[in-house]
């Protein structure tokens, strides 16, 4: 084809070089982007694959389609696939690894090798996880709540927790990187105040991921010690605390949903000014949202807790916290919205996925809201409610994002387009889809049907087909944008360098970039988001 | 950058002295102290801590403010950990 040779004479980092070699030993952040997407495509479909298990088993009210045993370790292993295994690397360790050093103006990020290192180390947690899976799996649920894993279950928690140990150094390893990358690699002119707001979205991520990973590490390490050579930590029989289990674990999981919100917020913050043709509104306001987000966040763990025995004091300390990391989240929704009032809306598939996710993330953090008020959490605790309340932030939100970015970055990435008007369908069926498998859950948990039980009283079987029904729709919204971008890979129309008519220096480099990022270093010399002064493309515009 | 250099000698000695802290960990849990068995454990502990981020991981000769910064917050955080748990632990009624 004839687009095809014109490609191929630019040289690029997808050309540079061929063979499986120089793939697997790339320091390339580009490569070692590409190389986690391929990876955590391949978990989110394992994860994928068990919750259309636990949604066609809930078709019916009866436990029929599997046993409770296994009905129990097909939830616990969705929750610690998709966590571990799929959200917490999706956008730090594809986009933010690709990205982070092109927005800023460097060559690549500043260890390329212990980025390598990150991905070897995933792989092999990832091998972990297979194989525990394949050997019988685990029925913890993804909280490895103590007492039952380290004295009861008769599953693989062992395999399971060391899996989650060693992907756990893959992301310090992601966040460490970041971090001295940030400090370190900017390109002169690109100042604090100059940085996209996706590069302090991810810088307050690495915090998280520095400061919050070892914590959990840890403590899945004493939960191994104690379940092989019962030393008495969680196990009160031997003098241990079962809470102070629950206290580590939520030091690092409440963050957690930080480490994969937060850059999902980075993405929309990057989509939403690029499609209003606007600066965006309250810069400083956003950035620093970011960072309190990512310090509030460790301040407010014991909110899962309420139920479990903490004394009342500690519940009342924990609660108030928890209503103010609603500030910096709502700061950044009403910035977003300040952004979009008058500004020339496009409708593009990135843009319908930030639409989405801020409809999306407002539901989920509101109901947050819900959970954080100790006497309305005493009613819904350990409900669909709950269930409902993290997909709309992990799914809704974080999910969104990712898309949306994949969407808007695809072009730089790959060097081509996709088809726009099946991308907005695809955003379209997502958002339905979304909506009617999780919304219905909220109302299930609201009157009262529990979590992880896979049968339920025949009065909440209307509102169970809705949301398996919605599961299925929802399936197809993902199964679509991964066949047309490999579709566009051959036959997609050839990218511009700028289809978007972005701000960012990304977008001032050849798609895809070349392998050091830019022939000459930038210099930069003007603010971010400088919408005034970009033409708008008027391909794009008119919606391809 | 600069990269200051630490002499072997200094690196063994901390090695031992880690060593004989460790033996010294152990033989205290012989002894019963009350409710001091704790307290000396936690005290030993921290001081090997303090050896190995200062010397083994150079932060005594760091001129680097930033390297200062990502001390004091590991530090903090972990006191947050502690502070918000023991806001539980000291008053709970079970
Ligand atoms: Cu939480």
């Amino acid at each position: 084809m004839a687009t095809a040779a014109i490609t191929a004479e630019r040289e690029n980092y997808l050309n540079q070089e061929y063979g499986i070699k120089s793939w697997l030993l790339t320091v390339d952040h580009k490569r070692i982007a590409l190389l986690y997407l391929l990876s955590i495509t391949f978990f989110f479909f394992i994860g994928g694959f068990f919750a259309l298990l636990i949604r066609l088993e809930l078709l019916t009210p009866a436990g029929d389609l599997v046993q409770a045993d296994t009905y129990n370790k097909l939830f616990s292993m969705h929750g610690q696939v998709m966590i571990f295994f799929f959200l917490i690397p999706s956008i730090p360790a594809v986009l933010g690894n690709f990205l982070v050093p092109l927005m800023i103006g460097a060559k690549d990020l500043a260890f390329p090798r212990i980025n390598l290192l990150s991905w070897y180390l995933y792989i092999i947690a990832g091998v972990l996880m297979v194989h525990c899976m394949l050997t019988g799996g685990v029925d913890t649920g993804w909280t490895f709540y103590t007492p039952f894993s380290t004295a009861f279950s008769n599953t693989k928690v062992i395999e399971a927790g060391l899996a989650i140990f060693i992907s756990g150094f893959s992301s310090i390893l992601t966040g460490l990187n970041f971090v001295v990358t940030i400090h370190r690699m900017r390109a002169p002119g690109m100042t604090w105040d100059r940085l996209p707001l996706f590069i302090w979205a991810h810088y307050a991520t690495s915090i998280i991921q520095l400061l919050g990973t070892p914590v959990v590490a840890v403590t899945l390490v004493l939960v191994v010690l104690e379940r092989a050579l019962h030393l008495g930590i969680f196990d009160p029989t031997r003098g241990g605390d079962p809470l102070l289990f629950q206290h580590l674990f939520w030091f690092y999981s409440h963050p957690a949903v930080y480490i994969m919100i937060l850059p999902s917020m980075g993405v929309v913050t990057e989509i939403i000014p690029c499609f209003c043709r606007k600066r965006i509104f309250g810069y400083k306001f956003v950035a620093l949202s970011s960072i309190s987000i990512a310090v509030f966040g460790f301040l407010v763990w014991a909110h899962h807790m309420f139920v479990a025995g903490i004394s009342l004091y500690a519940a009342l300390i924990f609660s108030a916290l928890s209503y103010l990391v609603a500030v910096p989240s709502a700061i950044k929704v009403f910035n977003w919205t300040a952004t979009m009032y008058k500004g020339s809306i496009t409708f593009s598939t990135p843009m319908l996925y930030a639409f989405g996710f801020v409809g999306l993330f407002t539901m989920g953090g509101l109901t947050g809201l819900f959970l954080a008020a100790l006497g309305l959490d005493v009613h819904v605790t350990d409900t669909y409610f709950v269930v409902a309340h993290f997909h709309y932030i992990m799914v809704g939100g974080a999910l969104m994002g990712y898309l949306g970015g994949m969407h808007f970055w695809w072009p730089k990435i790959s060097g081509r387009m996709y088809p726009e008007s099946l991308g907005r369908l695809a955003a379209l069926i997502v958002f339905l889809g979304f909506n009617l498998t999780f919304f219905p859950q909220f109302i299930l948990g609201y009157l009262g049907m529990p979590r992880r039980y896979w049968q339920y009283p025949p009065e909440f079987q209307v509102l169970n087909v809705l949301s398996t029904a919605g599961a299925t729709v929802l399936a197809v919204g993902y199964l679509l944008p991964m066949v047309y971008f490999l579709w566009s890979m051959r036959y997609g129309k050839v990218a511009p360098d700028n289809p978007w008519g972005a701000s960012g220096l990304e977008w001032m480099t050849t798609s895809p970039p070349p392998t050091f990022n830019f022939d000459q270093p930038p210099v930069v010399n003007w603010e971010a988001y400088d919408y005034e002064h970009i033409p708008a493309p008027q391909e794009a515009r008119s919606g391809g | 950058m600069s990269e200051h250099v630490v002499s072997a000698k200094t690196y063994i000695a901390v090695w031992l002295t880690l060593l004989v802290l460790t033996g010294v960990t152990a033989g205290v849990a012989f002894i019963n102290l009350g409710p001091f068995n704790t307290i000396v454990a936690l005290v030993i502990a921290t001081f090997k801590a303090l050896l190995v981020v200062l010397i083994f991981m150079h932060v005594k000769y760091t001129s680097e403010k930033m390297v200062k910064v990502v001390v004091v917050s590991a530090v903090f955080f972990l006191l947050l950990l502690l502070g918000l748990s023991l806001a539980d632990y000291t008053t709970r009624l079970l």
